[in-house]
């Protein structure tokens, strides 16, 4: 039974990891943390229901249909908000992504009203088939499939920063700017292009979500905190963090889940304020060089 | 160069001396504005009030400690909270409406020295999970009854009239002691402190600013305000439904006013505030375009006028109303608008 439940937990932790990548990726490269995030993961939900439900086809091939238009807008949010926004000094990020997330969250409800839609129906036996674990217990399909696209996503996101030419300009850029300015990076594009993969990133995570559960206009705010509560668990900054982080949030909510009807959430705002605490205190009484060390000397 | 000798600081102008004067004369008759306004008008100056509460205590932390919370509903739902449970335990109410805000600002001391390292993007979601976390426990407990809520029944012993009247009074009250809170934290060797952090927070450490004691000056000063404000609006509906209270539409609320206003700027908060007073008034009832147009103008002024309306103003005018910084004046020269705001 608790065996079980830490297994759930673990399968949910991908689903965090995969929510949670774009954030990560965002954080680490282009130091921001981007408060419309969980507002964009549901508005790609949206755009892949539609794309799914007018063309009559499977949410996988709309998905594939909507990832350039949603690398397409990372490309110009880039370019029109953060670039701005990141001028005018390290909070107003901040203030500009949260007028966003509200613009978007309330623009899907405008045009989709209060209904709460699922993609669940849309992919048949997927949604529902298991597969029996030795020793008791089963795994769904689909939690299985999140899991390892997390998995996948993360690997593919790593090597292409350590072995393309793209990863390795974006890792320079995000090390210092005016230097790879000096060796003939684009940092613009460079920062536009970290901007468009981060969003895509979004995009599929969004589609496992409507896959996996309900969303409505307001599901992003909650998405947005629990991807946040995966990448601070894990450690700021670290692809790998961010599935450890996933894992421990996911088993934490199901474990809390078996004591009380709201002992699911309450357990993962709680394991988020506890790993905190840990860390303070492992830090000694200079909390903010170890700060400064997992974000990589960000100043 | 400069003949130091003719130069000379000052902090109050003939402009800012007027402005206190015509603030002190307005708020001495607003003070008998129940005997005057009506019913219907003294309600909605109870909610400008509470927001002008709101809006001047997200800018203390935002503009000038530099924290940029999204987190703030978690006190003003505690203060609610606090005062039905100080109510429910047999305090008199209004004195429940006094005695929460302080409570919760006791609770914001050990959280403080805990969120104070948190940094950025950080303490911003880190205060929002906070806020989750409040919200949460509170609905555990069997007198609120989960989302179903309660209400604060014993101020229901007042008559209509009387109520609103006290209602006012007291929102008018906290207004003027926050407000007057900020002013003289600004006005203090504090206040130097804190703009100092907010410009450069090594370097103001470096210097020997105590950074974390001046942050948690402010982070528990917002704490008590938006908590007050908690309480006031529980006074003006009666009801109690956690999420109503711990949503973070109230922070929302909170960044429009200040960013609409001038974020980091002593009077801008006040502006924003009566300024969403208006907009709500004029478009509240359109729902969703309201708040399209609340989340749309929020993004937009953060990036192209980032210090806010009056910002703008006073950087183009050099007019500074309420005297918080500094001014050099030469006699021989136009008065220039201090660095300080």
């Amino acid at each position: 039974m608790w065996l079980d439940q830490v297994l759930q937990g673990v399968l949910l932790g991908g689903y965090y990891a995969l929510i949670a990548c774009g954030l990560s990726f965002m954080f680490g490269i282009l130091r921001i943390v981007n408060l419309a995030h969980g507002s964009i993961a549901v508005l790609s939900a949206y755009l892949v229901w539609v794309v799914a439900e007018q063309l009559k086809i499977s949410p996988f091939l709309a998905l594939i249909a909507v990832l350039p238009v949603m690398a397409a807008a990372g490309w110009l949010l880039q370019r029109t908000v953060l670039e701005r926004s990141l001028r005018s000094g390290a909070l107003t990020p901040l203030l500009s992504t949260f007028g966003l997330a509200v613009v978007i969250d309330n623009v899907l409800f405008q045009r989709f009203g209060a209904d709460t839609r699922s993609l669940a129906p849309d992919i048949g036996d997927l949604a529902f088939n298991s597969w029996d674990v030795p020793g008791g217990g089963s795994v769904g399909q689909l939690a299985l499939i999140t899991f390892g696209v997390a998995v996948a996503l993360l690997v593919g996101l790593q090597l292409f920063l350590n072995r393309t030419p793209l990863g390795r300009a974006i890792r320079a850029t995000s090390e210092d700017p005016d230097t790879a300015e000096l060796v003939g990076i684009d940092s613009r594009n460079v920062y536009a292009a970290a901007s468009a993969i981060a969003l895509v990133t979004v995009a599929i995570a969004g589609t496992f979500l409507a896959m996996r559960a309900t969303f409505d206009p307001y599901t992003g705010p909650t998405q947005l905190i629990f991807a946040f509560e995966a990448v601070v668990i894990g450690g700021t900054g670290s692809l790998w963090g961010t599935l450890i982080g996933g894992i421990v949030l996911g088993v934490a909510q199901n474990l809390g889940s078996q004591i009380n009807g709201q002992g699911f959430l309450i357990a993962g705002h709680a394991v988020f304020f506890v790993v905190l605490a840990a860390r303070f205190l492992m830090a000694g009484r200079s909390p903010r060089t170890l700060l400064r060390a997992l974000r990589g000397a960000s100043a | 160069m400069t003949d130091a000798k003719a130069l000379a600081v000052t902090r109050w102008t003939r402009v800012s001396i007027t402005a206190v004067a015509a603030l002190g004369g307005l708020l001495l008759v607003l003070a008998f504005g129940p005997a005057f306004l009506g019913a219907d008008l003294t309600d909605r100056l109870t909610t400008l009030f509470i927001y002008v509460i709101l809006a001047a205590m997200w800018n203390a932390l935002a503009g000038y400690g530099g924290l940029v919370s999204i987190g703030q509903q978690a006190f003003f739902g505690l203060g609610a909270y606090a005062a039905i449970r100080l109510s429910n335990a047999g305090v008199e109410v209004y004195l429940a409406l006094v005695l929460a805000p302080l409570i919760v600002g006791l609770l914001s001391l050990p959280l403080s020295s805990f969120a104070l390292r948190l940094r950025g993007g950080e303490f911003a979601i880190g205060m929002w999970v906070f806020a989750e976390l409040a919200h949460l426990l509170v609905n555990l407990d069997t007198l609120i009854q989960g989302e179903t809520g309660t209400s604060l029944i014993a101020i229901s012993g007042f008559a209509p009239d009387a109520r609103r009247a006290f209602n006012y009074w007291l929102a008018l009250a906290v207004m003027t002691v926050v407000v007057a809170a900020v002013f003289f934290l600004l006005r203090s060797r504090t206040g130097a402190a804190i703009q100092a952090i907010r410009d450069n927070e090594e370097a103001a450490a470096s210097v020997g600013v105590r950074v974390m004691a001046t942050k948690r000056l402010i982070f528990v000063l917002a704490a008590v305000g938006c908590a007050a404000a908690g309480a006031l609006q529980l006074a003006t509906l009666i009801t109690f439904q956690p999420k109503t209270y711990f949503s973070v539409q109230w922070t929302a609320y909170m960044i429009f006013m200040t960013l609409v206003g001038g974020l980091g700027t002593f009077e801008g908060p006040i502006l924003g505030a009566i300024i969403f007073f208006a907009v709500e008034t004029l478009f509240g009832s359109s729902g969703v375009w309201y708040l399209i147009g609340l989340g749309g103008s929020a993004l937009l002024f953060s990036l192209f006028l980032p210090r806010g309306i009056w910002g703008a103003l006073s950087s183009r005018f050099g007019i500074q109303l309420m005297p918080v910084g500094y001014r050099l004046a030469s006699p021989s020269r136009a008065r220039k608008p201090g660095s300080a705001g």
